[in-house]
């Protein structure tokens, strides 16, 4: 982290939350099937990080592992079952 | 004036920027009288009627991060309410100046006078100065901002006085002209202020164990300092006011002194009173009036309480479980002194229970005829 910390914990930076690597704290991420995905978008609404993403041309749902923590909840919510849980 | 008034009358001449506010028995004629001057259009602070006291020290802390001098004023249920963010202030290292008229907590509710309250908050890492008279509080309260505000300090600031006692009964005080206050206080200039547009900046952060030992320690280091500090800024309100503020007091303390109570706030009144009769019967007592509690001085104390053979300590607290707040701090005080000194614990004034003449001679007979017991003992007690 580049910024200073000055008494009291005040950090001369803001936003730099997205530096924390939480992805690191899953022992599993997220798989998708590109074949049998549908492009429902489900898992992007409910994942609670914001870190699944369905990139530009629609055809690619990207897991961003940097900030998957595992939790499972896009492998369960999947209308097609498309997701599954990789061990890291 | 009352304390309460004289605390008012401090706040008005220092015009803090931002006075978030709550009533509770007995600081209320504080805010109440702060109010009535805004009102009157005397000055520009902004008041914010906050919903509780949480939310009062909430503001205070968002308005003093922006920059602003921040001051509010509470007692017992409400300085408990505070709790959380007490912490949040002191980690935070923001300047906030508070007035507290001691009040019981709970339960059983009781309106009137013990140190319960800001005792029970000692280790929130706010500094805490306890009041004697209302001239104390005034003088206390101005101080209280100058030191808070010092660049090496940065820490919230505690003054107390005895919630009814000295809050609600009528004493002659001396005030300053306002200019003389205000140029004292000088101007607030936060150097971390949200508000700056110099560097971007985030308050409030996550610190995981990685960082958080080292920001305690920078914390108890400016609380150390204020020690110092405390020093420099009482000497120069002294200037104006001709009025000395030390860390404690000593009244009738010398070389020849036998026996000693060491106590807080107003009940070291009437032990003087009663201290300076004895002595007209030729009896060596003696009072040493603890002010600054926070941070306490253990090394200044030290070297004139080693040699006092006995010493009574009068807790207006219990401290369930443990032994009172004070005769623990001098225990401490006494602990490399290396000296035998005799120190009988006493707790008194529970719940506004009268401190009466005749309680402070029966300690002084108890110290000099050699009574002690590592008992806490009561006085004023209906067993």
């Amino acid at each position: 982290m580049k910024a200073k910390i000055l008494p009291g914990g005040i950090i001369t930076e803001g936003g730099n939350s997205v530096s924390n690597k939480t992805g690191l704290w899953a022992a599993r991420h997220a798989e998708v099937d590109q074949t049998k995905c549908i492009k429902c978008h489900t898992c992007v609404a409910y994942c609670p990080e914001g870190c699944i993403e369905i990139e530009g041309d629609g055809k690619n749902v990207r897991v961003n592992e940097d900030f998957c923590k595992g939790c499972m909840v896009c492998a369960v919510e999947c209308l097609v079952g498309a997701i599954t849980m990789k061990a890291k | 004036m009352t304390g309460g008034e004289a605390a008012a009358e401090a706040m008005r001449q220092i015009e803090p920027g931002v006075v978030p506010v709550y009533p509770i028995t007995p600081q209320t004629p504080i805010v109440e009288n702060f109010a009535f001057f805004q009102a009157s259009g005397k000055i520009k602070t902004e008041i914010i009627t906050a919903e509780s006291e949480h939310s009062v020290m909430s503001a205070a802390v968002g308005a003093a991060a922006a920059g602003v001098r921040t001051m509010t004023a509470t007692s017992s249920a409400g300085l408990a309410l505070m709790y959380e963010i007490l912490g949040v202030a002191s980690g935070m290292r923001l300047p906030i100046v508070m007035n507290v008229a001691n009040r019981a907590i709970s339960a059983p509710l009781n309106i009137h006078c013990d140190h319960s309250d800001t005792i029970g908050v000692r280790d929130a890492g706010w500094i805490q100065i306890f009041c004697e008279t209302a001239q104390e509080v005034y003088d206390s309260t101005i101080l209280a901002v100058k030191l808070a505000e010092h660049p090496e300090i940065l820490l919230p600031t505690m003054v107390n006085q005895d919630g009814f006692i000295t809050s609600h009964l009528l004493e002659n005080v001396e005030i300053l002209p306002d200019s003389a206050v205000k140029s004292f206080v000088g101007e607030y200039h936060y150097p971390y202020s949200l508000l700056s547009q110099d560097e971007s900046k985030t308050f409030g952060t996550l610190m995981l164990p990685d960082f958080l030992f080292e920001t305690k320690v920078a914390q108890a280091e400016a609380m150390r300092k204020a020690g110092e500090i405390y020093e420099e800024v009482v000497a120069e309100l002294a200037k104006i006011t001709e009025r000395e503020h030390p860390k404690f007091e000593l009244f009738q303390v010398d070389e020849n002194t036998e026996a000693v109570i060491v106590t807080m706030s107003s009940a070291a009144g009437t032990a003087k009173a009663v201290a300076q009769k004895l002595a007209k019967k030729g009896q060596k007592v003696g009072v040493i009036k603890i002010k600054l509690f926070r941070p306490f001085p253990y090394d200044e104390l030290r070297a004139i309480l080693k040699d006092i053979k006995n010493i009574a300590v009068l807790d207006r607290v219990f401290s369930f479980g443990s032994v009172p707040a004070l005769y623990s701090e001098i225990i401490q005080t006494l602990h490399h002194a290396e000296t035998s000194n005799k120190v009988q614990s006493y707790v008194f004034g529970i719940g506004g229970r009268d401190l009466r003449e005749a309680d402070i001679k029966e300690v002084y007979n108890n110290l000099q005829s050699d009574k002690f017991s590592p008992e806490t003992k009561y006085l004023n007690f209906n067993s």
